[in-house]
C-alpha cells in the first residue's frame, strides 16, 4: 500500500509536468486547430537558457523569471515569423512546419550545448515527507504547477486580453468585428504556451538531466494526456496529464519495467479513448452538414 | 486524323492535336520515356547511387500507401513506420528462417500488411483528427519496443538475410538487378493505385474524405471503404518494407522508429498528399535531403533538414505535385481553348475540324 | 448633411468571382438605410465590403475616412459595428462576456454601457451568466445587437436581423432598433428580406439584384412603387 501511494504521488508530480505541457498543446490547438509538435523542443531550449543563466550565477528564481520572459517573446516571434506563412494553408503543411521546427530546435541545442547530459539544479531540496510517501521536490513541482495554472485561469477569466483571446480562439471572424486583433492574440497564445513549456522543462530537468532529448518522452506523454482529457479542454489537459503520469508510474512499478512501459501506458490510454473517442472532457468535433 | 470520324472527334482524350498526335498519346509516350530512362539509368551510375535510387523507389511505395490513406481518404496516420516494419520483418523472417526466395516474400508481406491494416482500420473508425494521430502514433512507438522484446524476431540485434543474387547468366550485378526489381514493383504499385484511385473505390474514398455525411446519405458504405483504405494503404507500405529488407539485407528494431513514420508523413506532404506522383517526390525528399543537409552542415544537419521542410511548405503548401497540378491545368486551358469548343460542336462537321486543329496548333 | 457612409462604384470579389459590379450606396448621418433584394443578390456582400471582409474596389468612405485597405479590426475600432448573418455570438461564452467583448475597443469600464443594454434588453439581464449558446434565436439576436452597441458605434450594420425568428420577436427587435437609433443617434445600414417591415422604419432604400443597384430612393417612395410591391412585398 505504501509503495502504491508513493508511486501515485510521484506520478502526480511527473503528471504535473505532463499536464503543463499538455495545457500548452491544448491552448495552441484551440486557437489554431494545430498540434504544435515542437512544443517539447521549445521547452527544452528554454531550459538550456535557464541553465546558462544559472551557470552565470544568476539566482535560481531570477533565472526562472527571465527565462519565462524570453520564452514568451520567443513564442510570439515564432508564431508571427514561422507559423504565419502557413496560417491559411492546409493543416498538414502547418503540421510539417512544426515538425521542422522540432528538428531545428533539437539540432541547434545539440550544436550549441552538445549532447552531454547536464545537471540542472532544483530549487527544492529532495527530502522525504510524510514518512517517505513523497519528497519535497515532488511537492514543489506540484505547487509550482498549481500556481501557474491558477495564474493562467485568472488571466483568461478576469482580464480583457484573456477574454479577447478566448473569443479569438472560438470565433475569429466575430472577434475581428469586435475590433480584436486576432493575429496578435494568436501570437500571445504561442508566447504563453512557450512560457508554460519553459516551466515544465525547468521543473523536469533536475530529474531527467538536461540534454537535447530530454523533452521528447515528455512531449509524447503530454500529447497523450491532452488527448485523453480531450484536445479542446484545458481542464481535460491537466487531468489527462496527471492520469498519464500516475499510470506511467504504476505500470512501471507493477506491470513491466522500463522498455515496454511507454507502450503499455499508451495502449491503456488508447483503450480508454475507444470508449470516449473525444477524450474524457472533449467536445465532439462538430461537422456542419 | 483530319478525316476522322465523328466518334474520334468526340472522344474524351482528344483535347487538341499537337504535331498530329493526340494529347493522350503524348502522355503515354512521355510516361514510357520516363520508364525507359529509369530502367537504363542505373547502368550509368555508381553502385552507391544506384542503391540510393533504389531506396527512393522503396520510400515512394511506402509514401504512396500513406497518400492513399491520408491524402485520398483523409485518415491521418503517424504509424506507417510500424507497417513498414511488419512487411520488412515478414520478409526477413521468411528468408532467414524458412529459406523463402526473396521475390516470393512479397505476397506474404502484402497479406500481412493488409491484414494488419484491416485490424487497425476497424477500431480506427471511431477516431478522427488528432485522436487518430495518437492511436497510430502508439503503433509507431510500440513497434521498435515490441520487436526488441521478442527473440523470434532477432531481438535487439535484428536479423540478417541471405544476400540476393541476380539470376545466373544475366550480365548484371546485384545492385542493378535489385534496382530493376524494385522498379518493376513500383510500376505495378503505381498502376494498381491509379486504377483504384481513378475508379469507383477512389471516388468513394474521396467522397468520404470531403463530405462523410453526404457520402453516407448517398449509400456509400463509409465504414467499409475506410477500413479498406487502411488495409490497402498498409499493404503498400508493408510491401515497401519487404523490399527494404531484401535490398538492405538486414532488419533491426532501430531502423523502424517513430522518426520513420514522421519521415513518411513529411515525404507525403512535400510531394503532395493527394497525388500519386507526389509519392516519388516524397521518396526523393526522404532519401536525399538528409544527405544534402549533411553536406551543408557538419554540425547540425538535422537543422537543415528541418529548414528544408519549412521552406518547402512555405513555397508549396500543397506539396510539389499538388502545386504543379493546378498550374499545369491552367496552362493547358490557356494553350488549347479551341479544343473544348471542338469537343462540343464537332461531332459531325468534319470541315470545321481542320480549323480547330490548326487553331490549336497555332496557339 | 453629408452621409456618414458613402459607397461609390464599389466592386466586390470572392476570389476571381465578381459579386458586386459597381454599386453606389449612402447612409445619412443618423438615418437608416435598408438594402433589399433576393437571396444571393449581393446585399451581404455589400456589408462585407464595408467591413473589409471581402476584396473590393472603389471608394468606401466612413465619416470622412476611407475604409479601403483597412482590416476588419481597424474598421470596427473606427466605430462601425457589424452584426453579421447568423448573429456571430460567442456561443461558448456567457452573455456578460459577450457584452464585455463588444466594449473591447472602448476605454474605461463597461458597466454603464452594460446597464444601458440591460435596459434595452431586460431578458439579457436575467440571463447574464448563462452561456450564449443556450439562448433562443431571438435572445441571441438581441445579444448580438447589444454587443454591437457596446462599442458605442456611429454606424450599426445589421445583416438580416429577422432571420429565423418568429414574427412577434421580429417586431419587438425592430421596435428596439428604431428606439436605439433615435436615442443613441446611431446611423443604421440594414439588410433585410422582410421588406415591408424594413421599409416602414427606414429612410432610404436600395434594391439590389445580381450585384447591381436597380432602384433607390426614399423608403416611402419605394414602398409605394407597384413593381416593388409586387416583387418584394407580395401585393
Amino acid at each position: 500500500m505504501h509503495l502504491f501511494l508513493q508511486q501515485v504521488f510521484s506520478g502526480l508530480a511527473s503528471g504535473a509536468i505532463y499536464a503543463s505541457l499538455a495545457l500548452a498543446l491544448v491552448m495552441i490547438y484551440r486557437a489554431t486547430d494545430l498540434v504544435n509538435f515542437a512544443q517539447g523542443e521549445m521547452a527544452m531550449f528554454s531550459t538550456y537558457i535557464a541553465w546558462m543563466l544559472v551557470n552565470a550565477n544568476v539566482p535560481f528564481w531570477a533565472a526562472f523569471a527571465l527565462t519565462l520572459a524570453v520564452s514568451f517573446i520567443g513564442g510570439m516571434v515564432i508564431e508571427r515569423v514561422v507559423i504565419r506563412p502557413v496560417e491559411n494553408a492546409p493543416v498538414l503543411a502547418a503540421v510539417v512546419v512544426t515538425i521542422g521546427l522540432l528538428l531545428i530546435f533539437n539540432a541547434l541545442a545539440g550544436w550549441l550545448f552538445t549532447y552531454t547530459l547536464q545537471e540542472f539544479p532544483s530549487p527544492f531540496p529532495d527530502r522525504p515527507l510524510f514518512g517517505a510517501l513523497m519528497t519535497t521536490r515532488d511537492l514543489g513541482v506540484i505547487a509550482v504547477t498549481l500556481i501557474m495554472l491558477a495564474l493562467l485561469f485568472a488571466f483568461f477569466r478576469f482580464t480583457a486580453t484573456g477574454l479577447a483571446m478566448r473569443a479569438a480562439a472560438q470565433n475569429p471572424a466575430s472577434a475581428r468585428l469586435c475590433g480584436i486583433r486576432v493575429g496578435r492574440m494568436l501570437a500571445i497564445g504561442w508566447g504563453l504556451a512557450a512560457a508554460i513549456g519553459a516551466t515544465a522543462g525547468i521543473m523536469v530537468a533536475p530529474i531527467l538531466f538536461l540534454d537535447p532529448e530530454m523533452m521528447s518522452g515528455v512531449l509524447l506523454y503530454a500529447f497523450t494526456g491532452a488527448l485523453l482529457g480531450g484536445i479542446t479542454s484545458p481542464v481535460g489537459a491537466v487531468i489527462g496529464g496527471l492520469i498519464v503520469g500516475v499510470t506511467e508510474n504504476l505500470v512501471g512499478t507493477y506491470l513491466i519495467a522500463s522498455q515496454l512501459k511507454l507502450t503499455v501506458a499508451l495502449i491503456l490510454i488508447v483503450i480508454v479513448l475507444v470508449f470516449r473517442p473525444n477524450g474524457l472532457f472533449g467536445t465532439a468535433i462538430v461537422r456542419r452538414v | 486524323m483530319n478525316d476522322g470520324t465523328a466518334a474520334m472527334a468526340s472522344e474524351k482524350l482528344a483535347v487538341g492535336d499537337h504535331a498530329g498526335l493526340r494529347i493522350g498519346t503524348w502522355r503515354w509516350l512521355g510516361i514510357g520515356a520516363l520508364i525507359v530512362l529509369a530502367a537504363v539509368l542505373p547502368f550509368g551510375l555508381s553502385n552507391y547511387q544506384v542503391f540510393e535510387l533504389t531506396q527512393v523507389m522503396i520510400y515512394a511505395v511506402a509514401v504512396l500507401g500513406l497518400n492513399i490513406l491520408t491524402g485520398y481518404n483523409g485518415q491521418i496516420s503517424l504509424g506507417h513506420g510500424g507497417f513498414f516494419a511488419a512487411g520488412a520483418y515478414t520478409a526477413a523472417v521468411l528468408m532467414h528462417r524458412y529459406g523463402v526466395p526473396y521475390w516470393a516474400t512479397l505476397p506474404p508481406a502484402a497479406l500481412v500488411g493488409f491484414a494488419l491494416g484491416l485490424l487497425f482500420g476497424l477500431p480506427a473508425l471511431r477516431f478522427e483528427g488528432p485522436y487518430l494521430a495518437l492511436v497510430t502514433l502508439a503503433m509507431a512507438v510500440a513497434t521498435p519496443q515490441t520487436l526488441k522484446y521478442f527473440s523470434w524476431t532477432g531481438g535487439q540485434q535484428g536479423l540478417h538475410v541471405v544476400k540476393v543474387l541476380p539470376p545466373a547468366g544475366l550480365p548484371i550485378d546485384r545492385d542493378r538487378w535489385l534496382y530493376l526489381f524494385v522498379l518493376v514493383v513500383l510500376l505495378i504499385a503505381i498502376r494498381v493505385a491509379a486504377n483504384l484511385l481513378n475508379g469507383r473505390t477512389g471516388r468513394a474514398w474521396m467522397a468520404i474524405r470531403d463530405h462523410p455525411i453526404a457520402a453516407a446519405a448517398m449509400g456509400v458504405d463509409t465504414a467499409g471503404y475506410k477500413t479498406l483504405a487502411f488495409g490497402i494503404s498498409t499493404l503498400f507500405t508493408a510491401v515497401a518494407g519487404a523490399l527494404a529488407a531484401i535490398v538492405v539485407g538486414f532488419v533491426a528494431p532501430e531502423s523502424f522508429t517513430l522518426f520513420l513514420s514522421i519521415s513518411f508523413l513529411v515525404g507525403s506532404a512535400v510531394g503532395g498528399i493527394a497525388t500519386i506522383g507526389g509519392a516519388i517526390v516524397g521518396g526523393f525528399f526522404i532519401e536525399f535531403v538528409p544527405n544534402f543537409a549533411n553536406d551543408i552542415s557538419d554540425a547540425a544537419p538535422w537543422a537543415i533538414y528541418g529548414l528544408a521542410m519549412l521552406l518547402f511548405m512555405y513555397a508549396m503548401p500543397r506539396g510539389v505535385i499538388g502545386s504543379i497540378r493546378p498550374l499545369a491545368a491552367w496552362l493547358a486551358a490557356r494553350l488549347k481553348p479551341a479544343a473544348a469548343v471542338g469537343e462540343i460542336s464537332a461531332t459531325s462537321n468534319k470541315a470545321s475540324t481542320p480549323q480547330q486543329t490548326s487553331q490549336g496548333r497555332l496557339e | 448633411m453629408a452621409p456618414i457612409l458613402q459607397l461609390h462604384a464599389v466592386k466586390a470579389f470572392y476570389g476571381a468571382f465578381e459579386a458586386l459590379h459597381g454599386v453606389d450606396v449612402a447612409v445619412e448621418d443618423g438615418g437608416m438605410t435598408v438594402l433589399l433584394g433576393a437571396n444571393g443578390a449581393g446585399k451581404t456582400t455589400t456589408l462585407r465590403a464595408v467591413c473589409g471582409m471581402v476584396r473590393s474596389e472603389g471608394d468606401i468612405v466612413f465619416a470622412g475616412e476611407p475604409l479601403q485597405r483597412r482590416s476588419t479590426e481597424e474598421i470596427a475600432a473606427m466605430g462601425v459595428a457589424h452584426v453579421p448573418e447568423g448573429r456571430g455570438t460567442f456561443i461558448g461564452l456567457t452573455v456578460e462576456e459577450n457584452l464585455r467583448l463588444g466594449a473591447y475597443t472602448r476605454p474605461g469600464k463597461p458597466h454603464d454601457a452594460m446597464a444601458r443594454m440591460y435596459g434595452y434588453f431586460p431578458i439579457l439581464a436575467d440571463r447574464r451568466r448563462q452561456q450564449a449558446g443556450a439562448l433562443s434565436g431571438g435572445e441571441q439576436q438581441m445579444l448580438a445587437i447589444a454587443r454591437a452597441l457596446m462599442m458605442a458605434p456611429r454606424l450599426l450594420v445589421l445583416d438580416e436581423p429577422s432571420f429565423g425568428l418568429a414574427p412577434r420577436v421580429v417586431e419587438a427587435i425592430f421596435a428596439i432598433i428604431d428606439r436605439i437609433r433615435r436615442e443613441q443617434r446611431v446611423s443604421v445600414l440594414l439588410v433585410e428580406q422582410n421588406a415591408s417591415l424594413a421599409l416602414e422604419l427606414a429612410d432610404h432604400a436600395y434594391l439590389i439584384e445580381t450585384g447591381y443597384v436597380v432602384a433607390s430612393g426614399s423608403a416611402k417612395v419605394l414602398a409605394d412603387d407597384p413593381q416593388i410591391r409586387r416583387s418584394y412585398l407580395g401585393y
